[in-house]
């Protein structure tokens, strides 16, 4: 009962301050979504990354030698086992500097995120290279097609639809590992937020602004996955019947 | 007497500890349907894969057209498996290409034929098997005896010399077994040299050249189907055809 009153006064508090709050959100809007453009351009080009490499990377853990499946293992085990601020300051301040490589903070996120994520994607893809039945290959070969052939024509194509729904939550993944590049000062949301809040001292409407931006970003790119999702599925096959 | 088209010498196979294949040999001249009996297990999947070195045989060799096929040789093997199609159990369609891409694939990409082209020719091979209007359905839109057909008609678009068939009807229902049974006879009409694995005695015995028992890893016993199914010889081959002849009807 008694620390009611105390609520109560908070809570009066803060309506008082809404307007003054929503003045800062709406001012710092513009600069805000500026950074979402970059946090786009990062997520978009570390995921389009991580494909190149985790494409070939499944298929080499699934069907290569096994040497190569050896090497393959170490490598994701490296690249999902280090935390991503540990890789940010390790590659832009430790292996830039150190071998005098001039790359931008922007550059490197995308590089450091995209060879993060091509270790996990490499697991998506190969986890749908080994829900494929056995007979796709099989079929392929007796009609005569190299293993390069029947992966790339046959296997791949059937792969890559199962993974779409293990990409969005890929992409759910990078959007957010995306705010900690504000690390390395690249000019994404985080970072320009944070930029604002200290200067105008308006912390709460700033940071709630941006994980709103966040959240529309997850919805705005799972959504167009899984339209992706319909778009690519293959008349008549429903795997459970529905 | 005409050289086999396809020659089968001593092929075996092991697994571990288990001996699947025992030296299976077999001679096929042209136009020659040669059907494999014999129980679950016997190594029938075992040896028509060996034949297009899906499962690499531990031993063994193969002449097709009198010149032997070096498997290790990937443009050999290659050039090989076009020539000898083959047709499973479960069709294995490639589920995300309709039944004409199916069938048109194999030629674009293996044998490098225009798209055009090689429409045409699927589209033939498809009103071959009757399923012209079927053409543009994906393998999940089609019946177990529509697949089959398919999965035939994507093997004869490859020119093959030899069919391979895998009990081709033995995952249908039995009123879809006939439609797949009458296009491969149709092939042997036609003169198309093939091996194949069943259990449909009545259609093995009215079509076949020769009838093979395997049993255990090898060709127990071999001969005309009057004489496996009626005269055999090995107590093992009689009891099996009487058993089989149970379960899948009169012989005829
Ligand atoms: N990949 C494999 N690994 C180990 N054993 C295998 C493998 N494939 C087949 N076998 C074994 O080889 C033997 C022969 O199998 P195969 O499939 O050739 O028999 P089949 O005559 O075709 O039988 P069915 O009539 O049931 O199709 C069986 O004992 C089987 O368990
Ligand atoms: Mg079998």
């Amino acid at each position: 009962m008694r620390h009611r009153v105390p609520l109560f006064h908070t809570f009066l508090k803060a309506i008082e301050r809404m307007p003054e709050s929503l003045i800062a959100i709406m001012d710092a809007l513009p600069y805000l979504l500026q950074g979402s453009i970059v946090t786009l351009i990062v997520v978009v080009g570390a995921m389009g990354l991580g494909f190149a490499l985790g494409a070939p990377l499944a298929v080499g853990q699934v069907y290569g030698h096994p040497v190569l499946r050896r090497f393959i293992a170490v490598y994701v085990w490296f690249f999902r086992g280090i935390p991503l601020l540990v890789f940010l300051f390790l590659f832009y301040f430790g292996l830039c500097t150190a071998l005098d490589i001039n790359l931008s903070a922007f550059t490197v996120a995308i590089i450091v995120l995209g060879l993060i994520s091509s270790a996990y994607q490499s697991q998506i893809f190969r986890g749908s290279i080994l829900s494929l039945p056995e007979g796709q290959l099989k079929a392929a070969r007796a009609l005569g097609m190299s293993d390069f052939k029947a992966i790339s024509f046959i296997i791949l194509p059937q792969a890559l639809r199962l993974s779409i729904p293990g990409w969005s939550n890929e992409y759910s993944i990078l959007l957010k590992d995306s705010a900690v590049t504000y690390a390395l000062g690249v000019a994404e949301i985080m970072a320009r937020s944070h930029f604002v809040a200290t200067r105008t001292y308006q912390h709460l409407p700033l940071y709630f602004a941006a994980g709103v931006i966040f959240l529309v970003l997850t919805w705005a790119g799972t959504k167009g996955l899984r339209l992706l999702e319909e778009r690519a599925r293959i008349p008549g096959y429903s795997p459970h019947g529905l | 007497m005409t050289a086999p088209i396809l020659r089968i010498e001593n092929i075996s196979k092991r697994y571990g500890k288990k001996d699947v294949l025992k030296g299976a040999s077999l001679d096929v001249k042209k136009g020659d349907l040669k059907i494999l009996i014999g129980p679950s297990g016997a190594g029938k999947s075992t040896l028509l894969q060996c034949i297009n070195f899906l499962v690499k045989p531990d031993e063994g060799r193969i002449w097709l057209d009198e010149q032997e096929v070096h498997y290790a040789n990937k443009r050999d093997l290659y050039a090989y498996r076009q020539k000898v199609g083959m047709i499973f159990q479960d069709f294995n369609l490639f589920d995300h290409l309709t039944a004409l891409e199916n069938v048109r694939i194999g030629m674009v990409r293996v044998k490098g034929m225009g798209k055009a082209e090689a429409g045409e020719r699927a589209v033939l091979e498809l009103e071959r098997v009757g399923l012209k209007e079927h053409m543009q359905k994906y393998p999940a839109q089609l019946s177990g005896g529509q697949k089959q057909r398919v999965s035939i008609a994507r093997a004869l678009a490859m020119d093959p010399r030899v069919m391979l068939l895998d009990e081709p009807t033995s995952a249908l229902d039995p009123e879809l077994i006939g439609e797949v049974h009458a296009v491969i006879r149709d092939l042997g009409n036609n003169g198309m040299t093939m091996i194949m694995a069943t259990h449909q005695i009545g259609f093995a015995s009215s079509l076949a050249s020769e009838i093979l028992f395997m049993e255990d890893g090898r060709i127990l016993e071999r001969g005309t189907p009057d004489k496996i199914f009626n005269h055999a010889e090995n107590a093992r081959t009689q009891e099996f055809c009487s058993k089989i002849t149970e379960l899948y009807g009169e012989r005829g």
